[in-house]
Formats: structure tokens, C-alpha cells, sequence
């Protein structure tokens, strides 16, 4: 099981990897499609690759309310538990 | 009134014998071979029976970002690559364009054969959910054109013609016609590959289509030798800008040649195999030259379609020979897939790059591996050394272009 800090750490691979922002860039208060611009194309890749590297579900009518990355990086760690 | 005048005014390509114009001019004036054994785990684990293709000098992946090549198939990759560089060569600058008035004309001949076939293992192996999103805008083969007009705030349309090894040389011909009738005023076209993938290695190989020189990839590539013995996979793209001449003159461009004439036809004859008398490529350079008020004499270099296969090199000489006489024997004629293999649906561009190059520095590039020369097509090929075409006077250069499904393609591109 991945801390929390392994989650931000491997969420901002993804997301440097997707779109090439900074992986510092990618801090919990940031809003997805506010601060860090991320099309729901995108967020969508986002969310798969997550699930692959994390091993858990998360499903689409949940994807919506993760707003911010802290958001998605508790999602996971609660899923994980 | 007379048509407007179509000028060449940015050139572009990426292809197995160079990663940009300047190393593919250079190269092909040398002679060189882009083929070489795969070193894909793919090749043995298939058996596949052909082991060896003309790989691009530059994958993408040095030239992009890393989230450019992720959503991206290489085909698109490679376009956005050579459109890039067509664009930065001819010297317009986006923030001055008429968008509605900048089209493009981008093809392929299988497009997103890579994502596609992924996309399907991915299925196969972990399940839908693991299908990425961007899967489809990936694999459509309008996709090279799509992310061309997109790099470019191209508004005037995004075309992708489609037929098969003609393709490239076709989206210079829609291109033409773009700007002919009013349409556009600047059309980056050209024509992108990337089909290096285990499938369609095996399809063609199947249909005795690809050269088994598995032990010498670099003399596999051979047209018009007695022992050719089929084509050699390549992949890249190339990519013109066509603007119309007064667009171009206002500017102060510099201009490397005239789009003078060009055509498509269909054989209607066989679904792969050419008709034997060439008729249907008969037809095509006859309305090219037609179309762009040329006379056999001012021709003096083609670009051969020549992929190197049995059946498919001769009918072009009967339908060259049908087309230009006894002019034919003035010709320098290069068969430049002797160099980087056959890149399909981009091989049309590349060679069109070739040819603007070939009537502005009055030289045509080398044809390799002939040693023999097939009895049948007493063409005057370029061999060992760059032919030097004519010093003075206007001068032509045809490229042809022929597909599966009986395309033909042609254009006519005049010294200026």
C-alpha cells in the first residue's frame, strides 16, 4: 500500500506524462481542470493510469468529484485501505 | 481567365534516409540505404518472414514532448514533424494568416494502424476500462491532417485523401485545386506513415508483396533490377506548402518551383494488381501534363513510383513511354525507394519534396542497387552519380504515384 505522499508522487508522473506539467506543479490544493487545466480527455486518462499503477477502482460517476488533487490522492488511499 | 499559379514555397520530411529536408537532399544525392534488420522482440517472437524495413532516421519521440507523442500515433507524430519543418521553411508566420484562407491536405494510407492494433492487445489482455480515451481521435486516419490544422490554425478545412501508396501524391493534387478555385490561399499538404508494426509486415508479406532479402536489407530495395523481388517497409512523412503565387510574391517568399499541373485516375481494372498496360497511369500523365500546359519536351526527370516489385515496375515504363514518346529517352528518371523503401501513403510527398528540390537545384537524385537492369524497362535511370538536369530553360519534373485499389496519381512541378 502506497503512503500518501507515494500517491502525490505517482499521481504527478501521471499527470507530467499526460500533459507535461511540471510534476511540482502538482501540489493537493491544485484544482484539475482549474489550476491545472486538464480536459476531461485527459482526466480520464488520468484516472485509468491511476488505477493501473494503484490498483484500485475508481469508478466514472465518482471521477466528478475529485476536484482537486488531494481529492483524488484520498480517493485512492481510502480505496487501497 | 487563366487558373491562379500554385507555387512550392516550404518543404518538409522526415524519412529513413534523413530527419529533416537537408539530410534527405544531401542523402539522396549520395545514395544511400535506410533499411536495416528490425531489432523489435516482435521479429522473432512472430517468425515473421520478412525481418528488416527502412525505420525513420529520427523517431518523433527526439523531436516531441513526451504528452505530444502520448497522444499521438507515430503517423501523426511524423506529420506534425515534416509540417512543422515545411512551415518554419517557408518563412509565413501564423499571426498573419487568413485562417479561413490556410487549409490542409494531409494523407495517409493505412493511419492509426499502431493505436488501433494497441488498442485491441490493451482489450484483449486487461479489459475495456484499460481502452484509453484518446483512443479513437488516435487511430483515425484523418488524425496527421486533423493535428497539422490544429498545430497550424489551419481553419480552412483538413482534408485527408486516402488511396493507399497514391495518397501523398494525391493530397498535392486536392491541395492544387484549393487553391485554383479561391479556397485557400496557402495549403500545407503532405502525406505521413507509420506502418512498421508486426500486422501489416505479415498482410503484405502474405501477398508476396515485400522483398525477402532478409540476410542484405540494404540491396533489397532494387526497381527496375532483374532481381527485385519486392518492396522494403519505410515510414515517415513529407509535407509542401502550396500558396498561391501572387500570396507568395507579395510576401517576398522564396520560391523553389511551380505546381504546374496534376490528375488522378482509377485503373477499374484489379483490386492490387496494375493494369498491365498502364493505362490508367497512361491517363494520369497525360491530364497532369494536360492540365498544366506541358509538352513532353520540357519534361527531363521523374520521380518513379518503382517500388521494386516484379509485376509493378514495367507498367509504369509502358505508360511513361505512351505519355512522352521518344522524349522518354531525354528523361533522368530516379527511383528514389531505392534509398528509403516504401513509405505507402507518405511516399507521394516525400518523393514530390524531392522532385521541387530536383527542378530548383537542377539535380536528380540516385537510384541505388540497380546492377542489372531489367531489359523490359529501358528507362534512363540515375545511378552512381546525381544526374545534372538542364541549366537553362524552364524544366519538369513528374512524380508518380500508384495504389492498391488502381489509384493513380500524378503531378507536374515546373522550374520557376
Amino acid at each position: 500500500m502506497a503512503s500518501n505522499e507515494e500517491i502525490l508522487a505517482g499521481l504527478a508522473e501521471i499527470v507530467n506524462s499526460e500533459t507535461g506539467l511540471d510534476e511540482a506543479d502538482v501540489q493537493l490544493d491544485k484544482s484539475f481542470t482549474e489550476d491545472l487545466d486538464i480536459d476531461s480527455i485527459s482526466m480520464m486518462t488520468i484516472v485509468v493510469e491511476a488505477e493501473e499503477k494503484f490498483e484500485v477502482k475508481i469508478p466514472d460517476e465518482e471521477v466528478k468529484n475529485l476536484k482537486t488533487v488531494g481529492d483524488a490522492v484520498n480517493f485512492i488511499a481510502a480505496a487501497q485501505a | 481567365m487563366m487558373a491562379r499559379k500554385v507555387v512550392i514555397t516550404g518543404l518538409g520530411a522526415t524519412t529513413p534516409i534523413g530527419g529533416d529536408v537537408p539530410t534527405l537532399w544531401e542523402n539522396a544525392l549520395k545514395g544511400v540505404s535506410g533499411a536495416a534488420p528490425l531489432e523489435d522482440d516482435w521479429v522473432k517472437e512472430y517468425d515473421l518472414p520478412v525481418t528488416f524495413a527502412a525505420r525513420a532516421a529520427v523517431q518523433p519521440t527526439e523531436v516531441l514532448t513526451r504528452p505530444e507523442t502520448k497522444r499521438m500515433d507515430p503517423s501523426t507524430q511524423f506529420a506534425v514533424v515534416a509540417a512543422r519543418e515545411a512551415w518554419a521553411d517557408s518563412g509565413l508566420v501564423k499571426e498573419e494568416m487568413d485562417q479561413n484562407k490556410l487549409a490542409v491536405a494531409f494523407a495517409t494510407g493505412i493511419g492509426g494502424v499502431w493505436t488501433l492494433l494497441n488498442a485491441w492487445d490493451t482489450l484483449r489482455e486487461k479489459g475495456p476500462r484499460r481502452v484509453l480515451p484518446m483512443t479513437v481521435p488516435m487511430l483515425m486516419p484523418n488524425g496527421p491532417a486533423a493535428a497539422v490544422s490544429l498545430d497550424l490554425g489551419a481553419a480552412g478545412g483538413a482534408h485527408t485523401p486516402v488511396s493507399a501508396c497514391a495518397s501523398g501524391t494525391e493530397a498535392m493534387h486536392v491541395g492544387l485545386d484549393l487553391i485554383r478555385s479561391g479556397k485557400a490561399d496557402v495549403v500545407m499538404v503532405g502525406g505521413a506513415e507509420a506502418a512498421i508494426h508486426p500486422m501489416p509486415l505479415a498482410a503484405f508479406s502474405s501477398m508476396h508483396a515485400l522483398s525477402r532479402r532478409n540476410d542484405d536489407p540494404a540491396k533489397a530495395s532494387r526497381p527496375y533490377d532483374v532481381d527485385r523481388d519486392g518492396f522494403v517497409m519505410g515510414e515517415g512523412a513529407g509535407a509542401l506548402v502550396l500558396e498561391a503565387e501572387e500570396h507568395a510574391i507579395a510576401r517576398g517568399a522564396r520560391i523553389y518551383a511551380e505546381l504546374a499541373g496534376s490528375s488522378v485516375t482509377s485503373d477499374a481494372h484489379h483490386i492490387t494488381a496494375p493494369d498491365p498496360d498502364g493505362l490508367g497511369a497512361t491517363r494520369a500523365l497525360k491530364a497532369a501534363m494536360f492540365d498544366g500546359r506541358i509538352q513532353p519536351e520540357d519534361v527531363v526527370h521523374v520521380n518513379a513510383h518503382a517500388t521494386s516489385t516484379p509485376v509493378g515496375d514495367k507498367p509504369e515504363y509502358t505508360a511513361l513511354k505512351s505519355a512522352l514518346g521518344d522524349q522518354l529517352d531525354n528523361v533522368w528518371v530516379s527511383a528514389t525507394k531505392s534509398q528509403m523503401g516504401h513509405l505507402l501513403g507518405a511516399s507521394g510527398a516525400v518523393e514530390s519534396v524531392l522532385c521541387a528540390l530536383a527542378v530548383y537545384n537542377r539535380k536528380a537524385p540516385v537510384t541505388i542497387n540497380l546492377d542489372n537492369q531489367d531489359p523490359e524497362i529501358p528507362l534512363k535511370v540515375v545511378t552512381g552519380e546525381p544526374a545534372q538536369l538542364p541549366a537553362e530553360g524552364t524544366i519538369v519534373a513528374l512524380n508518380n504515384s500508384f495504389g492498391f485499389g488502381g489509384h493513380n496519381a500524378v503531378v507536374a512541378i515546373r522550374s520557376v
